[in-house]
């Protein structure tokens, strides 16, 4: 038994009076707070010796798959390995030991590295200024669309009041513009994923403010009427939006700069090897071309001969969008892992993407139709449509694979795929991983010819079996306090 | 090639298994006129040419445990346990993404479930999601959530609040139909509750208070819930959430949604990030909590399981519906601060926050002594206090730094009127000779 | 699938039995097996005017959320708290325990544009573009 069986919670293993860490005693002052201001009631805290707090946690990391550990094919999530010495670099304490409201002067290697940073997100992506503050994707988004709402006001422009988001676009876009005020306007996709050039015309007028797209698409398609759509978009005085979720296989290769977008945002989790973290940090980096620059959030980084500062307000700016400069801790490992790459090392990666995921691809096609036939970039799409009449759907799959030691691919989406399963596989991939996961599916698709029931009903290797979601969203248990309550509520019904 | 296990060999393979001479073959979908962009990047480095680079960078830099500092202003250097630090570099953690496939993520789960649940008894309220990205940008949805819940188009903030915290909500607010007011501070740095009273009309949807606030005061709202709420509007109140072992956290005041900066549960000051917005609220304001929240249910085979929640509220669900466009959160650092209040447990916590108290307080009375400089011995702070010079501060702050001192952060960028008062905090990382080094190097200015 | 004659339906999917100037709104039962498990009902609110055609309530499963469309202009009169507790009556009750919102009508002309039980039977079987 590798994983221990004690699945207490740590409130559950707590004995009043042990302690789990030591702090310093003496007292130096007699000043008492005043008893009026002083908390009446103390937090229900677990109380746990060091050892039981320590074995608590690691057998808890022992639950999860993760990229250590597990191939992690999950499409859009870009779930590449994240290099060691990333975590050597962010843990300097000559960087995660600096204030942030420490003076310029003693913090001019930490802003030379943004500075760095930058210029490397500038060429690479084909855009003229960075801001690093945004702290995720989406944080990203809203920063680019305020940017896109300041730019269209600074014209006087008060007329454009929609945004343009394809059918298959990740669900930030619709939210983001949404909640900057924009009324959001699908735009139908042909079968590759790809902008549907009429339906787009039809929807495109002089009340467009922006166009945000994703490029390569969800199904892994590079949209190759990009520059005809950034022609036609800016022809009627809007800008593009360019959702940096899949710029893993463009590296060296595209700029989407060059293809006509206003502002992008990079996912530094994604493309530049940063870890999930389980759900973040991430960081959303900011890039624009000139004519948006002076709607940049500040604080932002300048460099004036050798020295680096805090560039002045700009009056136009839209505001600081963050408490502080950014996701510090994971900009330092995006800047290690560039300085490794270098700029040859940018092209292998992203032709290492495309490899492995045509790869995968053809490998697969026998086994699962493919949303669309040709060849991929960074991912794919199978469609488990024919599976549903034996009443296995794309996530049964996801979750059999579970037990033959795969992180399932991204399932149900895009929402323009039915029984959608994307595979991403990302470039650090061997190719022997690749085709043991190919022989799961082969499996999984046998089995679901011979014996459904059985993929229907996986994991049988997990710690739990499909959690009931329906009850744990009818009756909310989000604390411990409610799992007593909720304890003490049984208790009563069955006295 | 770093990190990529294909050998030439290996490549040449693939391409002929997919049927194709080069890679030129799979990405003709680009157009020719975007190939071969100018992409300028420094040449390759090995890892340890980076490992000197960055140590290079860092001698330009002055870490906090280079000097003696007594920054804080919403960045806190508090004593991290290093069992905090190890499990929270658990890399079964940190490279799993989101828990979308909740069995094979039952170990994030039951973090985020402790984490949340820590959280919620911290701020003595309810519910709590699984973190925000900052203090800054989960007060400002804090500030959507009143206006939403409340259809109403005015927010009341204290002047008293982390500046920078009111420049981001100013920044989610751009734009829409709703506005900010402000309610000032008097002169001990307490609000202003004469101004607070005129400002709270009908179309007010939200009070935002801090506590303690900028200035290192801890409020007394008595009475303040009963009035915000009769007015028909929700108290959000954000703060240092260590001071709410020692003080009435924000349940205890009334408050409706908690929300502020979590840094302090365990995470390294990092220059600014990344931090981790805690957001927690009433039950009654339970589904209007934006972003990644978990649960506890049953499995398939009635054993107790961990999953995530309530998403219909989320962006991938409600797509241009969703009240918030949040995707992920900071799970590593909700992680930490579990661990981090977990270690502290019950008695820690309370514990560090009177050695916070207890610090400032020897350092306030040490300083009141001093000729040069006032503070307020009456404020009732907990670990940072407002001190006025009689000589211009950057002077101070000048011959502080040469002598390896930080003396905290100038008042007046922030508050004109403020001149030459600093904002001075001492957490429980001092040592009674550190104390008192500031303060005889004080007295030498 | 049954689909009472007493009452009168949209093509999204609700259902409205009308007294006089009030009525009280519902999903059909088509609609609630689409929808699967219903775990959370935003009920609408009292008091507020709603117009034909234009949310008025939301329903969510475990993975979706629809928008209730009110059937006619009016004014909510009530909502149905007990969905509060058990959401899961739309799916076990439809057209009984299970209904959402009550209206006070504004126009009674808008009754006319709506189905009767036979034309919303012939709608949900003519194809799944609905």
């Amino acid at each position: 038994m590798l994983i221990s069986r004690d699945d207490r919670l740590s409130f559950e293993k707590s004995s009043p009076g042990r302690r789990g860490v030591i702090l310093p005693r003496e007292k130096f002052s007699r000043a008492e707070p005043p008893a009026a201001l002083r908390r009446q009631s103390p937090p229900l805290f677990p109380e746990m010796s060091e050892l039981d707090i320590v074995r608590h946690f690691l057998n808890l990391s022992r639950k999860n798959f993760s990229v250590d550990t597990h191939f992690y094919p999950l499409g859009s999530c870009t779930m590449k390995y994240n290099p060691k010495i990333n975590e050597w670099v962010a843990r300097q304490e000559k960087f995660a030991g600096l204030h942030p409201l420490q003076p310029d002067g003693t913090v001019q290697g930490m802003m030379e590295l943004l500075w760095d940073l930058e210029e490397s997100l500038k060429s690479i992506t084909g855009m003229d200024r960075f801001t690093l503050q945004p702290a995720a994707g989406a944080h990203g988004e809203l920063t680019g669309i305020m940017l896109v709402r300041a730019y269209h006001e600074s014209r006087g422009d008060a007329k454009r009041t929609k945004v343009l988001v394809p059918d298959s676009s990740h669900g930030t876009n619709p939210a983001t513009a949404s909640l900057v005020g924009y009324r959001v306007v699908e735009v139908k996709s042909d079968a590759r994923g790809r902008i549907d050039l009429e339906s787009f015309k039809s929807v495109l007028d002089d009340h467009v403010a922006c166009l945000m797209l994703t490029n390569p698409n969800t199904l892994g398609v590079f949209d190759e009427n990009i520059l005809e759509i950034a022609k036609l978009v800016h022809s009627h005085g809007g800008l593009l939006y360019y959702d940096g979720a899949n710029l893993n296989p463009l590296l060296g290769i595209a700029r989407p700069g060059d293809m006509g977008f206003d502002v992008v945002h990079v996912n530094l989790h994604k493309t530049f090897s940063t870890p999930h973290g389980g759900g973040g940090p991430g960081s959303g980096p900011v890039g624009v071309k000139r004519h948006l620059i002076p709607f940049l959030p500040y604080p932002l980084v300048e460099k004036k001969g050798d020295r680096y500062g805090w560039a002045e307000k700009s009056k136009t700016s839209i505001g600081r969008v963050k408490a502080f400069y950014g996701n510090i801790g994971v900009i330092l490992r995006a800047w290690a892992y560039l300085k490794v790459l270098g700029k040859e090392g940018l092209l292998r990666v992203s032709e290492g993407a495309i490899l492995n995921a045509n790869y995968l691809r053809l490998k697969l096609r026998d086994v699962f139709p493919v949303a669309v036939e040709g060849p991929c970039l960074h991912e794919f799409v199978l469609t488990l449509k024919h599976a549903a009449a034996r009443g296995v759907h794309a996530g049964d799959v996801g979750k059999r694979l579970l037990d033959f030691g795969f992180h399932a691919p991204t399932v149900h989406f895009p929402l323009v795929v039915s029984e959608a399963l994307m595979i991403e596989p990302t470039e650090t991939e061997s190719r022997e991983t690749l085709d043991l996961f190919v022989e799961a599916m082969k499996r999984i698709a046998s089995e679901i010819e011979t014996e459904p029931e059985k993929v229907r009903n996986a994991p049988y290797t997990l710690p739990v079996r499909r959690p009931n979601d329906v009850l744990a969203a009818r009756k909310p248990l989000l604390t411990y306090r409610d799992l007593l309550r909720e304890k003490t509520v049984a208790a009563e019904t069955a006295a | 090639m770093p990190y990529i296990p294909h050998t030439d060999r290996e490549r040449k393979a693939i391409l002929k298994e997919i049927g194709v001479s080069s890679l030129e073959d799979l990405i003709g979908s680009i157009p020719a006129s975007l190939r071969e962009p100018k992409t300028a990047v420094s040449p390759a480095l090995s890892e340890l040419e980076v490992q000197k680079r960055i140590q290079f960078l860092g001698l330009k830099n002055l870490a906090v445990s280079d000097v003696l500092s007594f920054l804080g202003a919403g960045s806190y250097d508090h004593y991290i346990p290093p069992a905090v630090q190890e499990v929270a570099a658990r890399q079964e953690f940190s490279t799993a993404y989101t828990p979308y496939q909740p069995e094979a993520s039952q170990g994030t789960l039951q973090v985020i479930f402790e984490y949340q649940s820590l959280m919620a008894e911290l701020m003595g309220l309810s519910a709590s999601n699984a973190s925000h990205y900052d203090g800054a940008t989960s007060l400002a949805e804090a500030v959507i959530v009143a206006l939403k819940h409340t259809d109403r188009k005015k927010i009341l903030i204290a002047r008293s609040l982390h500046p920078h915290y009111r420049e981001v909500i100013g920044t989610y607010l751009n734009g829409s139909p709703c506005h900010i007011e402000t309610f000032g501070f008097a002169r001990g740095g307490d609000f202003d509750r004469e101004d607070f009273e005129k400002k709270l009309t009908p179309e007010v949807a939200g009070v935002v208070f801090q506590t303690p606030n900028f200035l290192g005061i801890v409020e007394d709202l008595s009475g303040i819930a009963d009035r915000v709420h009769a007015n028909g509007s929700l108290m959000i109140l954000s703060g240092h959430p260590l001071s709410y072992a020692l003080y009435r956290p924000p349940g205890e005041w009334g408050a409706d949604i908690a929300a502020g900066e979590g840094q302090p549960l365990g995470m390294p000051v990092s220059f600014g990030g990344p931090y981790l917005g805690y957001f927690v609220t009433t039950q009654a304001l339970l589904r209007k909590i934006p972003g990644r929240i978990a649960g506890a249910t049953e499995d398939a085979d009635g054993k107790r399981a961990f999953c995530l929640t309530l998403q219909a509220r989320e962006q991938h669900i409600r797509r241009e519906r969703a009240a918030s466009n949040i995707c992920s959160n900071q799970a590593l650092c909700a992680l930490t601060a579990c661990a981090y209040m977990t270690f502290l447990g019950k008695q820690g916590i309370l514990e560090v926050a009177e050695l916070n108290f207890d610090r400032a307080s020897y350092l306030r009375e040490r300083i009141s002594k001093l000729g040069g400089f006032e503070v307020d011995l009456t404020a009732p702070i907990f670990n940072e206090f407002r001190v006025k010079s009689r000589k211009p501060f950057p002077q101070i702050e000048k011959r502080l730094m040469e002598g390896g001192i930080f003396p905290g952060v100038a008042l007046e960028p922030f508050y004109p009127e403020l001149k030459d008062e600093f904002l001075v905090c001492a957490t429980e990382t001092k040592t009674r000779e550190e104390l008192d080094r500031f303060v005889e190097a004080l007295s030498r200015c | 699938m049954n689909f009472p004659e007493n009452l009168r339906y949209t093509k999204t999917h609700e259902w409205i039995k009308a007294d006089g100037s009030k009525a009280r709104v519902g999903v059909t039962e088509y609609a609630q097996k689409e929808i699967s498990d219903v775990v959370f009902v935003e009920l609408a609110k009292k008091g507020h005017p709603v117009s034909q055609g234009k949310a008025a309530s939301v329903i969510e499963s475990v993975k979706a959320a629809f928008d209730i469309y009110a059937p006619v202009s009016g004014t909510v009169t009530d909502a149905n708290q007990a969905l509060e507790s058990n959401p899961g009556l739309v799916n076990q009750d439809p057209y009984g325990a299970g209904w959402l919102f009550e209206l006070e009508i504004s126009s009674p002309g808008d009754l006319d544009s709506l189905m009767t039980a036979r034309q919303y039977s012939e709608f949900v079987q003519s194809g799944p573009q609905h």
